[in-house]
């Protein structure tokens, strides 16, 4: 069957309801068990859903908010709001009110869908803020009835009756809809959404149907998606990557998205469906690999052998066979038992059975945790991209997959490297504008129609880009060294003891470091040296910890030493931070990026600790809780000395 | 997963009761939930379900019980306080029939009895949990719960044990009915683990699911928040309410925490050495001078 060439997203959803009305679309776990919704089913439930929309009065031009975990209806909830020429806006589920009040007002949100009862206490919370500033959300419509029942707000109304109400509107109003569908075009904006801003306010980037369909029907060509594809839907619907995968990639394909029970069931979920298509942030993978490892440390004398001996063997040629290069015979019949003993069934253990494809993005990937999902045959590639490119610019092929750097431009997609370094983009996932920031446009596209995205990058040799920092990031030291922090950092969360790292650096004259313990991975480790800790501050206090972190830190300065650009930026003072750094604290964004200038203010005292050579330093910090509430968090910390290697021995350090 | 809504006090302000509660938390608990149980109790009046008549038990020469004399009506919430050894779960045993009482006369739902049985009580719709815990370790949650279907499963062991096409159709429409006091309980990510392997405050919460799936209209919870921290005992009370106020069971409750008693609870009974030492609304219970003396003492 031949993929639907329809040019908008409701139109798409019509031609797959025609086409392949009981193929599966959206899977969701209600009850314990798999309900499937067929295309048919979706486009009768789209259906009565805009009809209901447009009879509480949603017009062409109008934004819909969408705030919920993954559920079919709020992905039906976009697709009805684009039926009728409206802009869905989805929101993260976990921002706190605080936060959703600058959405709300900046995308002018009349109707919102949510999914439960938080997300509606939310909403009711910040009416009266929204009211001071001319702002009224005059229709909150909710998904889950669940604790709902003795509310009585005259905006609240339930899905279930806004589709009653759309069912009577369409049978009188019989061609509304259709009319609504066709009169949409491919140039309309397909969705807002706020970019988390590591700097300044967040902007709403607008994707036009074209561009988000451009990219993922050229994304889906690349990979051979089809419609018998299956992916897991668990990360936040506001995020590009998201609605690129599960949005407009199933659209375009037709393939089925699974959205799991509910967030603490999602790796269990995984397991049950097995997506041939998956996404993951490094640290997800990174969790999974430290769970296996933990687990195997626990395992029978003859297990442990045989995992060894199989990971050795995997090691060895586990990634040329996946990249289909040639391996001897025998290391193939070595590879074939380790298959059937250790690498089968631990792909399936973690749910990876099936993939086909699985992508990775967001943050850089130790070269270590690539090499071992690959060498145990989970075809792990990572793609390069950012919410105002639909998250398509580089996309890792098959075969050609190197460790270190991102892939070569996407179909569709031009890169270019600036002449101060900057990574500049140009082609069909490119962003329509920033809403109502024209003058943001302008400034982030430049003359030739290029986006400049902000990123330091060279390309190699085989025309793969290679990511070294956010262009801004990278600074000099005091002696004219170049310093990179997030090269550095990554380097230092490749361990997997290292859970968080910030680095600090432009314009002093050596590199220091915050780093955040990885609990569970450092728990583990005190635990199998008999080292009693009593919780998160204490084990991060603990002196053999310390120790240990210390000699992750000199092995990274080796690493460092080698490369004769960086060898200068290796770090020379250190501490473990008593807290993890935390989004509700605004140190790090939504998506976990590091906000580098709020964190050097918020623990300036410590930082110049670090740089005046003290050994050790009081910290006292105000945290958030989930609710919002405030408390605070105090500890004194040690300052450590890490041994720098300098550029001439760097070989010999090496060697040894 | 804790409360995530803004509970409005009686001024109507929100008072924020939040995932992480330190000190103070019972005191939100009072302002936001005794709120919305008044609401809740104006709606609700209801007849006499349960009369306890001079209910007598003793074992041996140790006299449990002492002439006792209470009533439940019916959508109430009824605590049962005390100092321990006063005999508060064997008043719970004898209204679900595990212990038989030397005099007195149990009336429920009109019939009136000398003694109880338990799988009388339970057909009947009273549901029980104790206080130890009383499932069965090696079992997965779903199984423990669908156990608590028991006594409306009609197909007899063959058809079980082949599973049989009339005893597969009853199996799976009992599952959907345990699916949705999972759901309820929001332990939909345990289902699958053996009870055993649970913390103590999970496995608290299966033991209600287990009572819950069986449809009871009133509902025996001895010391269901024992051993609990705050947050647990946040979410405990939580759902004691949600399942008096959205499906109407009546609830006779053993509690220690006098701040989760003085909140929910309708009506209070106190016992001491056996004997009723008051009767009546928390806050006329609280000022009893002989209920101060046996076990709130001075401070309360």
């Amino acid at each position: 069957m031949q993929e639907p060439s329809a040019t908008t997203f409701p139109r798409l959803l019509l031609a797959h309801a025609q086409q392949r009305p009981e193929s599966p679309a959206y899977r969701e776990k209600d009850l314990g068990i798999w309900q499937t919704y067929s295309w048919a089913q979706t486009a009768q439930e789209v259906r009565a859903l805009a009809c209901g929309l447009a009879a509480l009065g949603f017009a062409r031009g109008m934004n819909l908010a969408v705030v919920g975990d993954n559920r079919p209806r709020l992905y039906w909830a976009m697709c009805a709001a684009q039926a009728l020429g409206g802009v869905p806006v989805p929101l993260y589920q976990d921002a706190i009110a605080g936060e959703m009040i600058y959405v709300l007002n900046d995308a002018e949100i009349d109707f919102a869908i949510v999914e439960d009862q938080e997300q509606v206490d939310k909403l009711l919370e910040v009416e009266e803020q929204l009211a001071a500033q001319g702002r009224k959300v005059r229709h909150i419509i909710y998904e889950d009835p669940r604790g709902l029942r003795d509310y009585d707000h005259p905006a609240l109304m339930s899905y279930q009756r806004v589709q009653e109400i759309g069912r009577e509107f369409d049978r009188a109003n019989p061609g509304l809809f259709d009319q609504a569908v066709a009169a949409g075009a491919p140039d309309d904006t397909a969705i807002i959404l706020y970019t988390s801003g590591t700097t300044g306010k967040p902007k709403g980037v607008c994707h036009s149907h074209s561009g988000l369909i451009g990219s993922a029907r050229n994304g889906c060509a690349f990979d051979g998606l089809t419609a018998k594809d299956d992916v897991l839907s668990y990360l936040p619907m506001a995020w590009v990557g998201d609605n690129l995968f599960s949005y407009a990639q199933a659209m375009t394909a037709g393939f089925t998205v699974n959205c799991p029970e509910s967030r603490e069931t999602v790796m269990t979920d995984l397991r049950e469906i097995g997506p041939t298509y998956y996404f993951a942030p490094p640290r997800i993978y990174e969790n999974l690999l430290t769970q296996v490892m933990i687990r195997m440390e626990d395992a029978g004398w003859i297990k442990r052998k045989l995992f060894h001996w199989a990971m050795g063997v995997a090691r060895r040629c586990g990634t040329d066979i996946l990249d289909g290069k040639p391996v001897a015979v025998a290391d193939r019949l070595r590879y074939a038992a380790g298959e059937a003993l250790i690498f089968g069934p631990l792909r399936n253990v973690l749910g990876m059975s099936r993939i086909r494809v699985g992508y990775t993005a967001g943050e850089a990937i130790g070269p270590d945790l690539f090499r071992f999902y690959r060498s145990i045959g989970v075809n792990l590639k990572q793609f390069y991209g950012q919410t105002e490119t639909c998250a398509y610019v580089c996309l890792q092929p098959d075969g050609n997959v190197k460790f270190d750097s991102v892939g070569p431009a996407a179909p569709g997609m031009e890169i270019r490297i600036a002449d101060n370094g900057e990574v500049l983009v140009r082609g069909v996932g490119l962003l329509k504008a920033y809403y109502k920031r024209d003058d943001a446009t302008r400034e982030a596209i430049n003359d030739d129609g290029y986006f400049m995205t902000g990123d330091a990058g060279v390309i190699d040799a085989d025309g793969h880009l290679k990511i070294i920092d956010r262009a801004k990031d990278v600074g000099k030291l005091s002696d004219g060294a170049m310093f990179a922090p997030k090269y550095i950092e990554n380097k230092l969360k490749f361990f997997q003891y290292i859970k968080e790292a910030v680095a600090f650096g432009t314009g002093r004259d050596s590199v220091c470091a915050f780093i955040n313990i990885d609990f569970e991975a450092v728990g583990n480790w005190a635990e199998r040296r008999h080292l009693a800790y009593a919780g998160y501050i204490d084990l991060a206090a603990q002196p053999e910890v310390i120790a240990m972190i210390a000699e992750c830190v000199e092995q990274v300065n080796a690493d460092l030493a080698t490369d004769a650009m960086l060898a200068g930026s290796q770090i020379s003072r250190f501490l473990i931070l008593h807290k993890e750094l935390d989004p509700d604290d605004d140190e790090l964004t939504r998506t976990r990026k590091v906000r580098r200038g709020f964190i050097a203010e918020k623990y300036g005292v410590l930082v110049e600790a670090l740089y005046a050579g003290k050994t050790e330093q009081f910290i006292e910090t105000r945290v958030k809780f989930e609710d919002g509430r405030e408390g605070s968090v105090s500890a004194t910390l040690k300052l450590v000395d890490v041994k720098r290697i300098p550029p001439a021995s760097a070989g010999a350090a090496r060697a040894a | 997963m804790a409360w995530k809504g803004v509970e409005r006090g009686g001024d109507g302000q929100p008072v924020w009761s939040g995932a992480s509660a330190v000190a103070g938390a019972a005191a939100e608990l009072q302002g936001g939930v005794q709120a919305e149980h008044a609401q809740a109790q104006a709606r609700q009046a209801g007849e006499v379900i349960l009369d306890l008549q001079h209910i007598s038990l003793s074992f041996g020469g140790v006299k449990a019980l002492t002439d006792i004399s209470f009533d439940v009506r019916e959508h109430e919430i009824r605590a049962i306080i005390g100092p321990n050894g006063a005999g508060k779960s064997s008043m719970l045993n004898v209204i679900n029939g595990v212990y038989h009482p030397q005099q007195g006369r149990i009336v429920f739902r009109g019939e009136e009895r000398r003694k109880m049985h338990p799988t009388a009580a339970a057909r009947q719709g009273i549901a029980r949990t104790f206080q130890n815990i009383a499932l069965f370790k090696g079992m997965t949650v779903l199984d423990n719960i669908m156990t608590g279907r028991n006594t409306r499963f009609r197909s007899g062991l063959l058809a079980n044990a082949l599973w049989w096409g009339p005893a597969r159709n009853e199996e799976m429409r009992h599952r959907q009915k345990v699916e949705e006091v999972i759901d309820f309980l929001e332990i939909q990510a345990i289902r699958k683990t053996p009870v055993g392997r649970l913390p103590y405050g999970l496995q608290k919460r299966v033991e209600l699911a287990r009572a819950l799936a069986a449809e009871p209209s009133m509902l025996l919870l001895d010391e269901p928040m024992a051993g609990m921290n705050v947050e647990e005992k946040q979410d405990m009370c939580r759902f004691i309410l949600d399942v008096n106020h959205q499906f109407g069971t009546t609830i006779v409750l053993i509690e220690h925490d006098m701040g989760v008693v003085m909140d929910i609870s309708d009506r209070v009974v106190v016992l001491d050495y056996g004997k009723k030492i008051g009767d009546g609304t928390p806050e006329a219970v609280k000022a009893n001078p002989d209920v101060i003396r046996a076990y709130l003492g001075a401070g309360h």
